[in-house]
């Protein structure tokens, strides 16, 4: 396949950036777009150019690491994959890729297409956890008995990971539904409901200082999702934090 | 902006709370005014007991006219609070790819909507206010009927009429069930409800457009 690469090319936070063009030759459909960009990188460094900068860990969707916003959407065209998992089969010989950053306030550039998503991290911090006593005497979770609905739609919330699609794929940048899964997550176990009231708060208190944006409900969260997770964990955290402010 | 409103979730049950009652005075409004197609009587009475009754003029008029102004308000703080969140805007953003137009264009709708108000004021409230409160002239139960069609005499003001009920169709298609999410209602009858507010959306600002033309063809 012979493509056409239009990449964003940022030397550091503090410099402007600009998109530039690349023609790529001998992508194979079998590759998938990292080792595509792989490809690209070693011509380049063969040129004596800089490579481009972008994130990956584990190229097999479970790190949540790779981003890249790709034609205009998050992971690119195809649903509930991430970019590493997405091959280059899914575009056709002659094609044009624009390759850009996940935008947001939050989520500085650091040097081309790589983002600092630690405000992903404070959120977290801020509450998306339990206390645990470790003094000697910890109860197995297993002992408190959890219905199987619960245990499952928590489950789901879970399997986040934190890549931050839903905030580039938003029109706000809003980072809604990472945070409700994060707060569903612990919502919906027992374990997690002693400190229900405290956590729901201090997350979205941090979620709005890190400088995302609101949520107007447009869903595009949730289909660009790689976990797949639903739009219903946002209305759970809406009504965790309203029952929440009634608590004071 | 207050306490109450500090946080985004707060703000955002805010509109949802202010946008559906916008809705619920949206269906009253269309029931009084879907009568005058079809009795000029019933049409004269309700219009004069809406704009005599003490507890509609004093109590209800100001909620609305509050409701409006905070739900517009908020509408502009949310949309400039949520273009500050992204400081670099995509090259290519594929909005199309995983959402509604309709869902992320409300303050386009919106704005519509707010230029339309402002001649729907000068058209009736102003001269309401004018007849009733400023000059204080003797009040006739029956006068309704007329001043209300002679309005859609002129198709300049139907044709910007039908184009603002569009933008309001437009405008509910999305906003009507999203403020249930906003609300944290979202469960097993979500399906069954999203039905009813896309039916809502539709039928009703059908209505209105039904009215205006019906008026205006009705004085050819
Ligand atoms: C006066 C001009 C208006 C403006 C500028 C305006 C603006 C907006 C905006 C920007 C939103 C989206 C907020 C967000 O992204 O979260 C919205 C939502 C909404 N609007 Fe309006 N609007 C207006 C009039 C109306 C009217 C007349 C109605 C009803 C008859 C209405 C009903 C709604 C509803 C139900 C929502 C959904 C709230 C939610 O998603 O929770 N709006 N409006
Ligand atoms: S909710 Fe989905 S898109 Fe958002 S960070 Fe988690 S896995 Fe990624
Ligand atoms: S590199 Fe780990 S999810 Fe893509």
């Amino acid at each position: 396949m012979k493509l056409t690469l239009k990449i964003w090319r940022q030397e550091n936070k503090d410099t402007k950036g600009k998109m530039v063009t690349y023609p790529i030759d001998g992508i194979e459909g079998d590759m998938s777009f990292l080792e595509m960009l792989d490809v690209l990188n070693e011509e380049l460094v063969e040129k004596g150019e800089e490579p481009v900068e972008f994130d990956h860990d584990c190229r097999e969707g479970i790190c949540g690491m790779c981003s890249l916003q790709i034609n205009g959407e998050p992971h690119g065209p195809n649903r509930h994959i991430t970019t590493c998992q997405l091959h280059m089969r899914s575009f056709k010989d002659g094609d044009t890729i624009v390759i850009e950053p996940f935008r947001a306030k939050a989520f500085p550039v650091v040097k081309d297409l790589i983002v600092d998503r630690s405000s992903f991290d404070r959120i977290q911090q801020a509450g998306g956890y339990v206390s645990v006593n470790t003094s000697g005497n910890t109860i197995d979770a297993n002992a408190i008995p959890v219905n199987k609905h619960d245990a499952d739609e928590s489950f789901n919330a879970a399997t986040c990971i934190g890549c931050g699609a839903c905030v580039a794929a938003c029109k706000n940048a809003s980072a809604m539904l990472f945070t409700s899964a994060k707060v569903s997550q612990y919502a919906l176990l027992p374990q997690g409901r002693i400190e229900a009231v405290d956590r729901v708060k201090a997350m979205v208190r941090q979620m709005d200082e890190e400088g995302f944006g609101n949520c107007s409900n447009t869903g595009a969260c949730e289909i660009e999702c790689p976990k797949d997770i639903s739009l219903e964990n946002i209305a759970r955290m809406n009504r965790e934090y309203l029952m929440a402010t009634t608590k004071g | 902006m207050g306490g109450l409103l500090k946080s985004s979730i707060a703000r955002k049950v805010a509109m949802a709370l202010s946008g559906l009652f916008l809705v619920l005075f949206l269906f009253q409004h269309f029931s009084i005014n879907f009568t005058s197609v079809i009795c000029q009587d019933t049409f004269n009475e309700l219009s004069h007991f809406m704009g005599t009754n003490f507890f509609v003029q004093a109590i209800l008029q100001p909620i609305l006219i509050f409701g409006v102004i905070f739900h517009f308000i908020m509408g502009f703080v949310l949309e400039i609070k949520n273009r500050n969140a992204r400081t670099y805007s995509y090259v290519k953003y594929n909005g199309a790819a995983n959402s509604s137009w309709m869902s992320r264009n409300m303050i386009y709708s919106g704005a519509v909507i707010l230029a339309f108000l402002c001649l729907h004021f000068y058209d009736f409230w102003f001269p309401e206010i004018s007849h009733k409160y400023i000059h204080r002239l003797p009040e006739d139960p029956t006068r309704y009927y007329e001043e209300t069609v002679v309005k859609f005499k002129d198709l300049w003001r139907v044709i910007l009429y039908v184009i603002s009920f569009i933008f309001l169709m437009l405008h509910l298609l999305h906003g009507f069930s999203s403020s249930f999410q906003s609300m944290g209602w979202n469960n097993k009858y979500s399906k069954g409800l999203r039905g009813f507010t896309v039916a809502f959306a539709i039928i009703i600002p059908l209505g209105f457009i039904f009215i205006a033309l019906f008026h205006y063809f009705n004085q050819l």
